[in-house]
C-alpha cells in the first residue's frame, strides 16, 4: 500500500479516505484531509523528514507520520 | 489604560503578517512583561481607534487552530476561553494570508463559534494580482456573516478599515457562530452538551471537554457535567476528526462561491530556492556559511562600538572623579554605578547585531529549512529541529532562547532544550572571553591569515555547541520520559524581511536585555561597592599597619597608597570572602580577587568584567583611570609574573563555558519546567562540570 513515505520526488498522490482515523488532528487542520491532493517536494537529507504540498500548505512532516498516511496514486 | 479601551486579541497562523500588522496598529506603543519575569507570551500594544477610542491590542502567538498541540498554542486557547471581564477580549482580529485562505479559515471558524465579535483581515492583498487571485469580498462577508478587510501590513494600506471595523464590530449584538459543529457530528450529543451552560457558547463548552481547559468563573456544578462528556475519549477523538473535515467543507463551500486563483499565474521562486536551501549538501553549507557570516559580525563590527563604549565609560568616571567633590556619593558613582552600567552596555552592540541576523532568518522565512534539514539529526540527540533556533539564539541571550523551546510539542524534546541551551555561548559570556582571550592569547595570525584571537573564540563557541549536543544525547539516554513526539512544521513562503518587524524585533529584544539584565548588574554593583569599601577592625586600620610596616621600605607617596588600597581590598567584606573561598579554587589557578569576581558572576556571568573593573578601581585609585584591559593586564600573582597568564586565562575561559552562573536563566527554567527540579540539576551539574574542567585545564597547562 503506498503512504505518502513511498511517493517520490515531485509525485502527487490523494490521501484516502481510510486514513483518516491516523491522521493527527493537527495535520488535519493544517490541511491534510482524505481526497486531498498531496505532492512530495522534497526529502530531507537523512531521508527525513519530508517536505510535502497539501491542499495548499506546504509542511514538513517526520516519516513515521507520514508512513501512516495513507494514498492513492495520481494514475488510479 | 481607559475602562472605555476596547480589548482586541490579534491572533492569526504563522508566517500571515500577522507581527507587521501588530506593528502597524501600535508602533512603538508596545509593552512586554518584565524580564526576568517576562511575558514574550502577552505582547500588549495600544491603537489609537478614532479622537475619542483606543484599543488595547494583546498579539497572540501564531497558531493554526484553537486545539493546543503546544505550550505557545495553548495561551492562545487559555486566553480566549477567559471569561474574566477585565482580560477577556471584547474582539478578536484574526489575520489571514490571502494565498492561504482556506486553511486560515478554519481557525477564523473556530473563533467565530466562540461567538465574540470578529473582525477578518486578509493580509497581503498586494500580492493577488501575482497569484492570480480574485475575491468576491461582498459576497464573502456575507456568506462569513463578518467584517472582512482586505489589507497589506507591509505597505500600511487597509489598517484605517480594520480601526473601523473593529469600532463596528464593538457596537454591534453579539456574534453568532459560523458553522455550529452539533449540526452534522452528532446532534443528540452537542443538544446534552449545549444544556450544560447558558453562560457558554457550545464551541467554548466542547473545548472546554476536548482540551480539559476551564475558565476559573465556571461553577462546580457545570464543571462536574462536562467531566462526565469526557469519559469516552475515543469518541472526542472522532467527533474532532469529524468537526474538523466538517469545517474545511463549510469553507470550500463559502471559498467556491468568493474566491478564485489561477494557478498558471504563480511563479516557482519557492521550488527554486528550496532545492539549493534544502539540498543535502548545498543546504548544510549555506547554512554554515550564515553562520559564520553571524559570528564574524558580531566581532568585526560590534567590536568598533564595544572598544568606543568602554573609553567612553572610563573617561565618563575620570570626569566625574575631577569634577565632583570627593565624597562616598562621588565614590559609589565613579566606582560602583558607572563601571557597572558600563559592563552592561557594552553588550547592547553584539546582542542587538545577533537578534537583527534571527529576526532576518525568521522574517525570509528561511528558519523553517534550517528546522527542516537539522531535525533528524537533532532527534538523535533528543531534540527536535525546532530545537536549533533556541540552541542559536542561546548565543545572544539563554532566556528568548528558552522561550522560544515552547514551540517543542514534545516534553521530552522540549526540557532537554532548555536543559542545554544554558551551554551555548550566550553574549553574556563574551565579554569575559574577549578580555582573557586579549590578555593571553597573542594578537597574531596564524596559516597565513586566521587571527589567532579570532580562532580560539570561534573554538570556545563549538566548545560550547559541543557541550550541549553532548549534554542533550546523555539526558536522552537517561531521562525516562515517554512523551509522543510529533513534529510538523509550515514552510512558508520566502519573503524579503520587512525593516519595519526587524527593526521592532532588535529593539524589543534589546530593550528587554539591557533593563532585565541591566537591573541585576547595577544593584550587584551597588552592593559590591559596598562591599568593597567596608571591613571589619583590620579594614580601619589597614592604612597605619601599611604605614607603620613599610617605614622602613623608602616608598614614594605612590607607591605606598597603592600598598593601604591593597591592603584594604583585601580586609574589606569582600576581600575576606573572595579569601575565604581561596582554597578551593586555588588548583584552577585563581586568587582571591578572581574569586571575588566568581562569587558576583554567580547571579550573571557579566559581571565578572565589571566586578574586576570595580576591584582594580578601588584598589588603583590614581589620577588617570586605564581601561580594564590595562589593570589586569598589570596584574602579578605571588611570583611576581602576570596573574593572567595562559593557564590561568585558558582556566576561567573554561570555567565560564561550562559553569551555569544566570540567576535569571535559571528563574526562567523554573518558570517553564514548573518545577525546582530541573534549574537545580542545571546549576549543580554545569558547576561540577565547569569545576572539573577548568582543574584538568589548569593542571595540565601549567
Amino acid at each position: 500500500m503506498s503512504t505518502i513515505a513511498t511517493l517520490y520526488i515531485g509525485e502527487i498522490g490523494y490521501i484516502s479516505e481510510e486514513s483518516l482515523d491516523f491522521i493527527p488532528l493537527k495535520l488535519l487542520e493544517m490541511g491534510c484531509l482524505p481526497g486531498a491532493e498531496v505532492q512530495l517536494v522534497q526529502i530531507a537529507p537523512f531521508k527525513d523528514p519530508l517536505y510535502i504540498c497539501v491542499n495548499g500548505s506546504h509542511l514538513a512532516i517526520r516519516k513515521e507520520t507520514a508512513s501512516l498516511i495513507k494514498i492513492l496514486k495520481a494514475s488510479l | 489604560m481607559s475602562k472605555n479601551d476596547i480589548k482586541v486579541a490579534l491572533i492569526g497562523n504563522p508566517n500571515t503578517g500577522k507581527t507587521s500588522l501588530f506593528n502597524q496598529l501600535t508602533g512603538l506603543n508596545q509593552k512586554v512583561g518584565n524580564y526576568p519575569g517576562i511575558t514574550v507570551d502577552k505582547k500588549l500594544g495600544i491603537c489609537k481607534l478614532s479622537a475619542t477610542q483606543n484599543a488595547i491590542i494583546t498579539d497572540l502567538p501564531g497558531t493554526y487552530s484553537i486545539n493546543p498541540t503546544s505550550i505557545d498554542e495553548s495561551i492562545v486557547l487559555k486566553t480566549l476561553l477567559n471569561k474574566d471581564i477585565k482580560a477577556s477580549p471584547d474582539v478578536i482580529l484574526v489575520v489571514a494570508d490571502v494565498e492561504n485562505l482556506k486553511r486560515n479559515l478554519l481557525l477564523f471558524s473556530q473563533i467565530k463559534d466562540l461567538e465574540i465579535p470578529t473582525v477578518l483581515a486578509i493580509n497581503m492583498v498586494d500580492q493577488m494580482d501575482k497569484k492570480g487571485i480574485t475575491i468576491d469580498l461582498s459576497l464573502l462577508k456575507k456568506e462569513l456573516n463578518t467584517e472582512v478587510i482586505l489589507i497589506s501590513a507591509r505597505k500600511n494600506e487597509g489598517i484605517n478599515d480594520i480601526k473601523a471595523a473593529i469600532i463596528r464590530c464593538h457596537v454591534a449584538a453579539k456574534a453568532s457562530p459560523l458553522c455550529g459543529i452539533n449540526s452534522k457530528v452528532d446532534p443528540d450529543y452537542f443538544d446534552k452538551l449545549k444544556e450544560v451552560s447558558p453562560n457558554y457558547s457550545l464551541y467554548e463548552l466542547w473545548l472546554m471537554v476536548t482540551q480539559n481547559n476551564f475558565p476559573e468563573t465556571i461553577t462546580k456544578k457545570e464543571k462536574e457535567d462536562l467531566l462526565a462528556f469526557k469519559e469516552d475519549v475515543s469518541k472526542l477523538k472522532k467527533y474532532q476528526h469529524k468537526e474538523t473535515i466538517y469545517r474545511y467543507q463549510e469553507i470550500n463551500k463559502i471559498l467556491k462561491k468568493t474566491y478564485i486563483i489561477d494557478k498558471t499565474k504563480a511563479k516557482d521562486l519557492r521550488g527554486r530556492l528550496d532545492k539549493v536551501f534544502t539540498h543535502k549538501i548545498f543546504g548544510y553549507l549555506f547554512f554554515f556559511l550564515i553562520l559564520l557570516i553571524i559570528f564574524q559580525s558580531i566581532f568585526d563590527i560590534a567590536s568598533v562600538p564595544m572598544d568606543f563604549i568602554d573609553g567612553i565609560f572610563a573617561q565618563l568616571s575620570d570626569f566625574a572623579k575631577s569634577n565632583l567633590s570627593t565624597g562616598v556619593l562621588t565614590d559609589l558613582l565613579t566606582e560602583g554605578i558607572i563601571p557597572g552600567i558600563g559592563g552592561v552596555v557594552i553588550f547592547i552592540p553584539q546582542i542587538a547585531i545577533l537578534f537583527l541576523f534571527i529576526a532576518i532568518l525568521e522574517e525570509t522565512g528561511y528558519m523553517s529549512r534550517v528546522v527542516f534539514l537539522m531535525d533528524k539529526i537533532m532527534r538523535r540527540f533528543g531534540m527536535n529541529g525546532k530545537s536549533i533556533i533556541p540552541l542559536i539564539s542561546g548565543t545572544a541571550c539563554a532566556i528568548p532562547a528558552i522561550m522560544a523551546t515552547r514551540t517543542i510539542s514534545s516534553w521530552k524534546e522540549r526540557l532537554i532544550t532548555i536543559l542545554v541551551t544554558p551551554f551555548t555561548t550566550c553574549s553574556a559570556r563574551l565579554p569575559v572571553y574577549a578580555i582573557l582571550i586579549a590578555l593571553v592569547i597573542p594578537d597574531k595570525k596564524v596559516v597565513g591569515f586566521l587571527n589567532l584571537q579570532g580562532l580560539v573564540l570561534l573554538l570556545l563557541y563549538a566548545l560550547g555547541f559541543v557541550s550541549a549536543i553532548l549534554a542533550a544525547y546523555i539526558l536522552h539516554k537517561t531521562l525516562k520520559i515517554k512523551t509522543k513526539s510529533f513534529f510538523v512544521i509550515e514552510m512558508p513562503n520566502y519573503k524579503l524581511p520587512s525593516l519595519k518587524n526587524v527593526f521592532y524585533e532588535v529593539v524589543e529584544k534589546t530593550k528587554a536585555f539591557v533593563f532585565g539584565a541591566g537591573k541585576i548588574i547595577l544593584a550587584l554593583s551597588i552592593v559590591l561597592w559596598f562591599l568593597a569599601s567596608n571591613g571589619g577592625e583590620s579594614y580601619k586600620n589597614a592604612a597605619q599597619n601599611v604605614t607603620e610596616n613599610v617605614v622602613n621600605q623608602n616608598l614614594n607617596d605612590e607607591q605606598l597608597q597603592q600598598k593601604i588600597a591593597s591592603a584594604k581590598l583585601e580586609n574589606s567584606y569582600i576581600g575576606i570572602m573572595g579569601k575565604s573561598i581561596e582554597p578551593a579554587i586555588k588548583p584552577l589557578g585563581y586568587d582571591w580577587k578572581i574569586g571575588i569576581a566568581l562569587i558576583t558572576s554567580f547571579a550573571a556571568r557579566e559581571v565578572f568584567v565589571g566586578t574586576l573593573a570595580t576591584i582594580y578601581s578601588v584598589e588603583a585609585d590614581d589620577e588617570n583611570t586605564t581601561t580594564i584591559k590595562q589593570k589586569m593586564a598589570a596584574e602579578v600573582n605571588e611570583s611576581g609574573g602576570k596573574l593572567f597568564n595562559f593557564p590561568v586565562g585558558m582556566s576561567l575561559m573554561v570555567f565560564y563555558a561550562f559553569a551555569m552562573q544566570c540567576m535569571a536563566t535559571l528563574a526562567i527554567v523554573k518558570r517553564e519546567t514548573k518545577t525546582w527540579k530541573w534549574p537545580l540539576i542545571q546549576l549543580f551539574g554545569m558547576g561540577l562540570l565547569a569545576y572539573v574542567a577548568s582543574f584538568l585545564t589548569y593542571q595540565i597547562l601549567s
